[in-house]
This record gives structure tokens, C-alpha cells and sequence, in this order.
């Protein structure tokens, strides 16, 4: 209690810094990975559909043909592997994402939600997250292990043999890695617009405050 | 690799492109091929500089590949053993694969066939398929994985690659076995010493227990359970044991060379 107490005198004189400058920079280099890793991952997934009626647009993807798609994936699989790490140790470290992430209950997840969508949620603080953010954003980071973890099964099924039996062996491994690309789309999907609606957040993300 | 051709750009002429992409395109316009790409205009913004329309980001796509290729090398055990399936688990039918039809497969008389063998060995002769035939053989059930994706499970059975090196007197600390092939526009590929050592990498001269049918490879093809298909070569026509790196047919147009699983 004493340094909670502490810290909100410290705030109080202060001017809050709401995304420290570690986050605000590991921030944006993975939304430059991501975002290469789904463009060039979707050219790749175009030689050989999961889906027979699901194709991407050339519109949407990136490296031209399948060499090139690949290209792309495993350069920027460097860049999303070495941050993601390094956000990860820093994230437990610090003990940020014990202190913003937790504790997430159901109860409060859904008491939050209703809050949201009849706009009755107060974005006074940006600084404490409230249920519904803590869980997308725990959950954002276990698909992010996750689809690291399948791609790297899917990768050396060789090699990493146990990681892909882990899976369930390669075919299911390739659906696995599909599907937490997916539901990373539909997580940034949400991410944008709730950052567009509520402006000061994305400004907080860009000059921390 | 057929099915490559076939998928690359929904919407866009097929044949065309094909030949577009491997042959009659010039190296500047490949290149333009690779890094270009609508969606690119996006990255331009969010990172304020050209770096997918220049030459210089085909340059460090390449570099990093190379890295990989070394990342890979050290990540390759050569003691660790591509998983293998009981009989049950095969894919009926096995698919074709290759960047032409199956009519197009080349035709090659086991009769007349021989396999040349140069570089660092220290017996030239080549052998007839009689003579290969006699050496020992072993069967192995695995996964063949397309760099498409795709995986099929077969049965191969054949010479290991590492017992016909010692036969031949190879100098196995070279860095590269690379072979050259019959399929059409020259197929070759280099596969590394480490790789070809493997116990598992055979020289396959049957398919489901039958002689290697003109679909699959015959009269000999490359099992290499440790690489991606296209690090397979089917219809061998030569071996060399070299140091140096001479490319292939798939490598060249930027795939990974080292693509192991």
C-alpha cells in the first residue's frame, strides 16, 4: 500500500507518462513486423490454400510470387522474434504486465464490456486498463507465442519434431498458425478503431503521454 | 512445384506468369516481381522511405536469406531422424509434382541411362542401373513437404546417399553433392555435404515398393526427408562432389537454398 500511495503522490507532480518509451518503440516495431509477416504470410498461403474458396488479393500481399512472399516472412521473422523476446523479458522484468494485465476476472470482463458498448466506460486513465483491454491484451500476447511456436513447427518439422507433435503434427500445425493470424487480424481490427475512437490513446502510444 | 504455378496470383493468366516468372523475364524485372506488390505502397508510409521499390531491399532480402541458410546449418542435426509412418498413413495417390505436366516428365530408358559421377571423388566411373541396383538398399515411410505448404506421405526405398559417397571415393568434406537433371529447362540443385551425409538421404530408386514410375523420378531421385521438395531432385542424370556453390534451378529465382525441415 505504501508504494502505491507513493506512486500517486509521484504522479501527482508529475506529468504522467502512461506508455513507457520501451513499450512505445517495441510497440511500433512489431506493428511494422506484423503487419509484413501477414502480407507476405498470406502470398505464402496462396500456393497451396488451406481453404479451396480462400485466396488473398494481390492486392493485399506482399512479395509477388510465392519465392518472394517467403523472402519477406523469414526476413521479418527476425524482427518480430527478436522484440517479441526482448518485450516479453522486459514485460516480466518490469513487472508491467503483472501490474497493468492483471487481475482479469470474468465477471469484471463482462461488467466492462457493457460499460463499453453503452459508452458509459471512462477513459479518464489511460493508464489502468481496464477488464476488457487486459484480457485482449494477455490473450494478444499467447496467440503471439503461439503463432511463433507454430511457425517455427511448421518451419523444421524435422528438427523441431516434438514442438510439432506438439501441434498435432505439420498439417494441423499450418491450421494452428493460420488461425492465430486470424484472430491477430481480428484483434488489430478492434485495436485500430477502439485507438481512433478514443484518440489520446494513440497519441499516449506515439509521445507517451 | 506444378501447383506453384498454378496458385501464385488468383486472377492472373497462369501460363503467363509462369513463364513470366522463371524464364522469359529479365533479372531487373524478376527482381521487380519479388519486392514489388500493391500492398507495398502501405509499408512506403508507415516507414516513411522506398524501401520495396528499390534494388536495395531485393539486396537485403537476399542477404538475410543467406544468413538463414547459415542460421539453418547450425540449427541442422545430423543425428535427428525425419519422423516416420506406418504403411497406413500414405497418401494415395501421391501426388505429381513437378513445373510441367506429367506428359512432360522426361522419358528416360533405363537401358541407356547412366549415372555420370565428377568432381572431388576418386572413381569416375558412371554406374548403369544394374549395377546400383546392387547395392544395399533401405525403405523409409516420410513426409514429403512442398515449400508450397503442402505435405504428402510416401514410400521410398533406395541407397544411402552417404554409402554411395564412400563407394565412390568422395571427399565428403566437401561442402556440396549438385545435381543436374533431365526435367525440362535444366533442373539442378545443390545439396549440402551435411544433408547428403545423412542416414535418411537416399537414393531412391523405388516408390510403394515398385520401381520409381516416370511420375515420380526414374530412374533415380534424391529422398532427402531433411529438405523441402524441390531439395529432391528426380530424374538424375549427374552427381558432382564440389566446394563450390553453382546455384539451382529454384535457388536462383529466390527460393532458400538451404530450405531444410
Amino acid at each position: 500500500m505504501a508504494s502505491l500511495a507513493a506512486t500517486e503522490q509521484h504522479t501527482a507532480t508529475a506529468p504522467k507518462v502512461i506508455q513507457p518509451a520501451w513499450v512505445r518503440l517495441m510497440h511500433w516495431i512489431n506493428a511494422v513486423a506484423i503487419i509484413l509477416m501477414i502480407l507476405s504470410g498470406l502470398q505464402i498461403y496462396n500456393a497451396s490454400p488451406l481453404f479451396r474458396s480462400l485466396t488473398f488479393s494481390s492486392s493485399i500481399t506482399l512479395g509477388g510470387w510465392l519465392a518472394g512472399g517467403l523472402l519477406w516472412h523469414f526476413a521479418a521473422m527476425w524482427l518480430l522474434m527478436i522484440n517479441g523476446l526482448a518485450y516479453l523479458i522486459t514485460g516480466f522484468a518490469t513487472g508491467r504486465f503483472k501490474k497493468k494485465l492483471l487481475p482479469i476476472s470474468p465477471r469484471g470482463v463482462i461488467s466492462d464490456a457493457v460499460a463499453a458498448l453503452t459508452f458509459k466506460l471512462s477513459h479518464d486513465d489511460l493508464s489502468k486498463y481496464n477488464q476488457v483491454q487486459r484480457l485482449l491484451y494477455a490473450g494478444i500476447i499467447v496467440v503471439g507465442i503461439v503463432i511463433v511456436l507454430s511457425g517455427l513447427s511448421i518451419w523444421k518439422p524435422v528438427q523441431f519434431q516434438y514442438l510439432t507433435a506438439l501441434f498435432g503434427g505439420y498439417d494441423i500445425a499450418r491450421y494452428v498458425h493460420f488461425f492465430c493470424m486470424s484472430t491477430i487480424v481480428a484483434f488489430l481490427t478492434i485495436h485500430i478503431l477502439l485507438a481512433v475512437l478514443v484518440p489520446k490513446s494513440l497519441r499516449a502510444m506515439i509521445i507517451g503521454r | 512445384m506444378g501447383r506453384l504455378r498454378k496458385l501464385l496470383i488468383p486472377g492472373v493468366d497462369k501460363k503467363l506468369l509462369v513463364k513470366d516468372a522463371t524464364r522469359a523475364m529479365p533479372d531487373l524485372v524478376r527482381r521487380r516481381f519479388i519486392t514489388g506488390g500493391a500492398s507495398l505502397g502501405a509499408l512506403t508510409l508507415l516507414t516513411g522511405c522506398d524501401v520495396v521499390s528499390s534494388d536495395s531491399a531485393e539486396e537485403m532480402l537476399k542477404r538475410v536469406s543467406k544468413f538463414n541458410d547459415a542460421v539453418q546449418a547450425l540449427i541442422f542435426n545430423p543425428y535427428a531422424l525425419a519422423p516416420t509412418f506406418p504403411e497406413s498413413a500414405i497418401t494415395k495417390p501421391f501426388p505429381f509434382n513437378g513445373y510441367y505436366e506429367v506428359d512432360d516428365a522426361p522419358d528416360i530408358d533405363g537401358k541407356d541411362w547412366k549415372l555420370e559421377v565428377s568432381g572431388l571423388v576418386e572413381n569416375k566411373k558412371p554406374w548403369t542401373l544394374d549395377e546400383l541396383y546392387k547395392l544395399p538398399q533401405q525403405k523409409q515411410i516420410t513426409r514429403h513437404i512442398c515449400v508450397e505448404g503442402w505435405s504428402a506421405i510416401g514410400s521410398w526405398t533406395g541407397t544411402p546417399l552417404s554409402y554411395f559417397l564412400k563407394a565412390i571415393g568422395a571427399d565428403t568434406s566437401a561442402k556440396y553433392c549438385w545435381f543436374q537433371c533431365a526435367d525440362r529447362d535444366g533442373y539442378n540443385s545443390p545439396l549440402d555435404m551435411e544433408s547428403a551425409l545423412h542416414p535418411q538421404t537416399i537414393m531412391a530408386f523405388k516408390f510403394a515398393d515398385e520401381i520409381l514410375p516416370r511420375a515420380y523420378g526414374y530412374p533415380m531421385k534424391i529422398r532427402v526427408p531433411t529438405k523441402l521438395g524441390f531439395k529432391n531432385p528426380k530424374y538424375v542424370l549427374s552427381m558432382e562432389v564440389t566446394n563450390d556453390y553453382k546455384g539451382g534451378y529454384w535457388e536462383d529465382q529466390g527460393y532458400n537454398s538451404f530450405s531444410g525441415n
